[in-house]
């Protein structure tokens, strides 16, 4: 009985600092949480993020789709995906933030490296998978390569594209809170910074990030089935009954 | 990398030094080292005598998690073994929230924190209600953690205490010896802090309220950086901490003087439940009141270095402080 009410208290208290200004836990009538800072923290945490996916979109999808079009570089497009997986981003950031610095730039460059390996990776097996009769179909009627992979392959693969995009938009999301560790504040601050915004500020920095991922996967899970085409629904529909 | 080398020797070259000036200290005053096997005599540099009825207590002594209190935890347990008592460590604990929560379930007999947390981030006493001189700020802590059935200790000589530092070279071509000096010169300069810095009103907070400063901007940084964001140029102003092994390494970097006694005292205190208190005896408290004796400001500098630069571990620098100072052989 303890932990769960233990558990709403703390929610409680969470929407609380979302909502209302308060004085800060080391005070001095300095002023924390309410609306406005938490939007400002959010919108930072929706900047860095929207930076760094689109950075990883247009270095990952074209080269995926040129590769896997070819059929060249199999090791390396899911080699990368694999390895990029397994290192922790922590590191990176850390590891940039030696070599080049601090603030905004830094911080989109490794989130934009985070983000790169899933995209890579589903868009050089989703264009490999598509249908080989098709791609034939289309060289025999004299498309070139370039006509293939933007009107045959880059369609016919985007659901699984958009997966990949959906899985990197969520680690970059999640991700983008150590940014304020590296000269660039986002949820992070707060998430970060018990000690001025006691556990209200902590758990309410967690419920926005968790939110943002959320929505963001609403968001993108939309795009995916509107750039599916129809062909490929019809199909799958019938495949299931 | 490159001075690396230099460093190291200038550590060693520090550290031999200070070995002899307290080995100087330790021979003029170990005459009053007591004749039983008692430790209860504290005279400094006086060899930790063993005590057999130490042996069937066991104490496990607890730190958080970065260099000072690693060093801290080491110097205490290894001292409390020289005294007979039956050692275990828990160093590593994390934050300052999990170190008290250990030592109320009983997990650990006692850990160091400053009495500035202590009192900031237990007893939620406001950042500029907190005591500048080091003795009443451990007394008002005191009488807080025997309100919970704790304790504490004398603090430790030195104040690890968060200070505003430069680069030298910047201090020097801005005439910047004391924080009011950046009056008229900070809207142009960059703060980089801890993210919590900017609420703080002992850190940023501080700053532009009681100092009346305004900054270019704040960056916020994890406190590893600290010194990064100072030589990459990424911040011209940055929060040190004054025990660093950094400024005791040369004379890259200045602190400037808090003129206007904005950040409070931290020096640490060895806290522990009454319970175990007792059950340990008076040894107990002697020996750690005994051993951090000698930890003035240089010599934590020092040992910090040669665990965060010279990389040794923090046993061995704890060995050969106990070591040099005369505490056990």
């Amino acid at each position: 009985m303890i932990v769960p009410l233990g558990f709403l208290h703390s929610i409680v208290g969470a929407f609380d600092f979302i909502l209302h200004q308060r004085e800060a836990a080391t005070g001095g009538g300095v002023l924390v949480g309410g609306p406005a800072a938490v939007w400002d923290l959010t919108r930072a945490q929706l900047e860095v993020s929207a930076l760094a996916l689109s950075g990883a979109i247009v270095l990952a999808l074209p080269t995926a789709l040129v590769l896997g079009h070819y059929g060249r570089g199999e090791l390396f497009a899911v080699g990368v995906g694999n390895a990029g997986r397994s290192v922790p981003e922590i590191v990176v950031i850390f590891l940039l933030a030696a070599l080049i610095g601090i603030g905004l730039g830094n911080v989109s460059f490794a989130l934009m490296l985070l983000g790169i390996p899933p995209i890579l990776a589903n868009t050089f097996v989703a264009v490999r998978q598509v249908d080989r009769g098709v791609v034939e179909a289309a060289e025999g009627m004299g498309m070139r390569a370039s006509q293939v992979i933007m009107r045959v392959e880059l369609p016919l693969a985007a659901p699984t594209i958009m997966a990949g995009i959906r899985t990197s938009a969520i680690n970059i999301i999640a991700t983008a809170t150590i940014a304020s560790l590296v000269g660039y504040s986002t949820l992070g601050d707060l998430i970060t910074g018990r000690n001025v915004f006691g556990d209200d500020g902590v758990v309410a920095g967690a419920i926005v990030v968790a939110l943002l991922a959320v929505f963001a996967e609403l968001l993108l899970a939309g795009v995916q089935a509107l750039v599916t085409p129809r062909g490929l629904k019809l199909q799958r529909a019938a495949s299931r009954a | 990398m490159t001075s690396a080398r230099p460093r190291r020797l200038f550590a060693i070259a520090a550290v031999a030094a200070l070995a002899l000036g307290i080995a100087a200290c330790g021979s003029s005053s170990s005459s009053s080292s007591s004749t039983s096997g008692s430790t209860t005599t504290a005279g400094s540099g006086s060899l930790i005598q063993s005590n057999p009825a130490n042996g069937k207590v066991t104490l496990t002594v607890g730190s958080k998690n970065f260099t000072e209190e690693f060093v801290l935890g080491e110097i205490y347990a290894q001292a409390l073994q020289a005294a007979g008592y039956n050692v275990k460590k828990q160093l590593n604990l994390g934050s300052e929230t999990i170190a008290l929560k250990a030592l109320k379930d009983g997990d650990i007999s006692g850990y160091p924190e400053y009495t500035s947390t202590a009192l900031g981030t237990f007893f939620g006493v406001p950042a500029q209600k907190i005591p500048s001189d080091a003795t009443q700020a451990s007394d008002m802590a005191k009488a807080d953690l025997e309100k919970q059935g704790l304790t504490s200790f004398a603090p430790t000589p030195f104040a690890d205490s968060n200070a505003v530092g430069t680069l030298t070279s910047t201090a020097k071509k801005l005439g910047l010896k004391t924080i009011s000096d950046l009056k008229g010169k900070s809207q142009n300069m960059t703060l980089a802090g801890s993210p919590e810095c900017r609420a703080r009103i002992d850190c940023l907070a501080g700053l532009e309220k009681n100092y009346g400063l305004t900054f270019k901007k704040f960056t916020p940084v994890d406190i590893g950086l600290r010194y990064t964001v100072l030589d990459k140029g990424d911040a011209d102003l940055s929060i040190l901490f004054t025990s660093d092994a950094q400024l005791s390494q040369g004379n890259k970097y200045t602190i400037l003087q808090d003129d206007k006694g904005l950040i409070p005292a931290g020096n640490l205190i060895f806290i522990t439940s009454q319970k175990v208190a007792k059950q340990a005896g008076p040894d107990f408290q002697a020996t750690i009141e005994k051993v951090q004796q000698n930890l003035t400001l240089p010599v934590i500098q020092e040992l910090n270095a040669r665990v965060d630069i010279d990389k040794e571990t923090p046993a061995a620098a704890a060995t050969q402080y106990l070591k040099s100072s005369g505490f056990i052989k």
